[in-house]
């Protein structure tokens, strides 16, 4: 009985651990793309050293 | 109470799924949003990067959800006396009361400060001030408080649109104040409708609704009224730059179908409405989604055609 109980908590727990990995995988790759997307934007310019010189 | 006694009892793990926490965003709310944020991003006439746009509407998806799951976390107590609302993951003893406030409030800092990241400080705030409009001033004041709550409440609901024009634009204007009138205007007699069915839940949760308070014969006047007032609105939309011949042949037939449907309710008493177990209330709820629905799929088709240069009024 004991058994089932603990197959049944590692069922839920695995499912949780899974979409949480999934969730947080799919966050990491969405930054990224947001990353690419936001320094290839025409408006976007590295700054110069310049001032310093 | 002994219900709620009950359930709480039945399995109070405190090992969730995935899929409770998922069902505290209150998927189907959520889905009304993307699309409604979606179109107020494409009907915008200024473009936006591909990558920026999916996440600026995911941000705006996980916002909303996280709202959905503080009102539950507000709302526990209601929600296991509902016939409607029982089934919830809090009342259902999968998700305790705790998991869900720490899980929604995560979720809206995160989405506020990504949304800001992504787009920028005017749509962060409106989605900033849209869950707190959501859960402090809809769930925590008006709910238990005024028959009103529905009316003022519904403008949480109203906000994605603009949220979607600001991302796009940066700022507030006469269209994106339209749509979110638009859904504003639309939510008291979609939701009236269905208390008009959902017969007794709100009245032994002793939640003010229109129903309870000004009984059945007032709701059904409400609803009329509220449907009168959305028509023009609706229809008027379709002179501005979102709107063209597509959205105002869509809205001419939408206003017609809702507006016979809201005097069908009106002319009804409960005794026929009992008899045929609500059959039109019923209806006219079913339209009210499609409704809503169609007039932002007109709107989002607008905006397709004006980028082969077919859109608006020439």
């Amino acid at each position: 009985m004991s058994l089932s109980k603990q197959h049944e908590m590692h069922k839920r727990r695995f499912s949780r651990n899974l979409g949480l990995g999934i969730v947080l995988a799919a966050f990491v790759a969405l930054v990224f793309g947001l990353t690419i997307a936001k320094v290839s934007n025409e408006d976007f310019s590295v700054p110069t050293d310049e001032v310093g010189s | 109470m002994s219900d709620a006694s009950l359930n709480t009892s039945t399995a109070q793990t405190g090992e969730a799924e995935f899929g409770d926490f998922f069902a505290l965003l209150k998927p189907r709310v959520m889905s009304l949003v993307v699309f409604t944020a979606l179109v107020g991003l494409l009907a915008a006439p200024v473009g936006v990067h591909p990558i920026v746009g999916l996440a600026a509407i995911l941000f705006i998806a996980v916002g909303g959800g996280a709202s959905g799951a503080l009102n539950m976390w507000w709302d526990a107590d209601i929600d296991r006396v509902m016939k409607r609302t029982r089934g919830r993951p809090i009342p259902a003893g999968k998700v305790t009361e705790g998991e869900a406030f720490a899980f929604g409030m995560t979720l809206s800092v995160m989405s506020v400060v990504m949304l800001a990241l992504a787009s920028n400080f005017v749509a962060a705030g409106l989605l900033a001030f849209t869950i707190f409009f959501y859960v402090v001033i809809y769930s925590m004041w008006l709910k238990r408080w005024t028959p009103q709550n529905i009316v003022i409440g519904g403008a949480a609901g109203a906000f994605p649109p603009m949220i979607g024009w600001a991302v796009a634009t940066g700022g507030i204007s006469v269209e994106s104040v339209l749509m979110f009138t638009l859904i504003f205007m639309w939510t008291p007699p979609h939701f009236w409708a269905l208390c008009l069915f959902m017969k007794s839940d709100y009245e032994e949760a002793g939640v003010p609704m229109l129903t309870v308070t000004h009984g059945r014969k007032s709701t059904r006047k409400h609803i009329l009224v509220y449907t009168i007032l959305l028509a023009p609105l609706a229809i008027g939309a379709a002179f501005t730059s979102i709107g063209g011949p597509v959205y105002l042949a869509v809205a001419l037939v939408l206003n017609a179908l809702f507006l016979k449907g809201a005097i069908d309710i009106w002319r009804r008493d409960e005794v026929q409405a009992e008899a045929d177990q609500y059959r039109t209330e019923k209806k006219v709820f079913r339209l009210s989604l499609y409704y809503l629905f169609g007039h932002f799929t007109a709107i989002l088709l607008q905006a397709t055609l004006s980028g082969y240069g077919l859109g608006g009024w020439g």
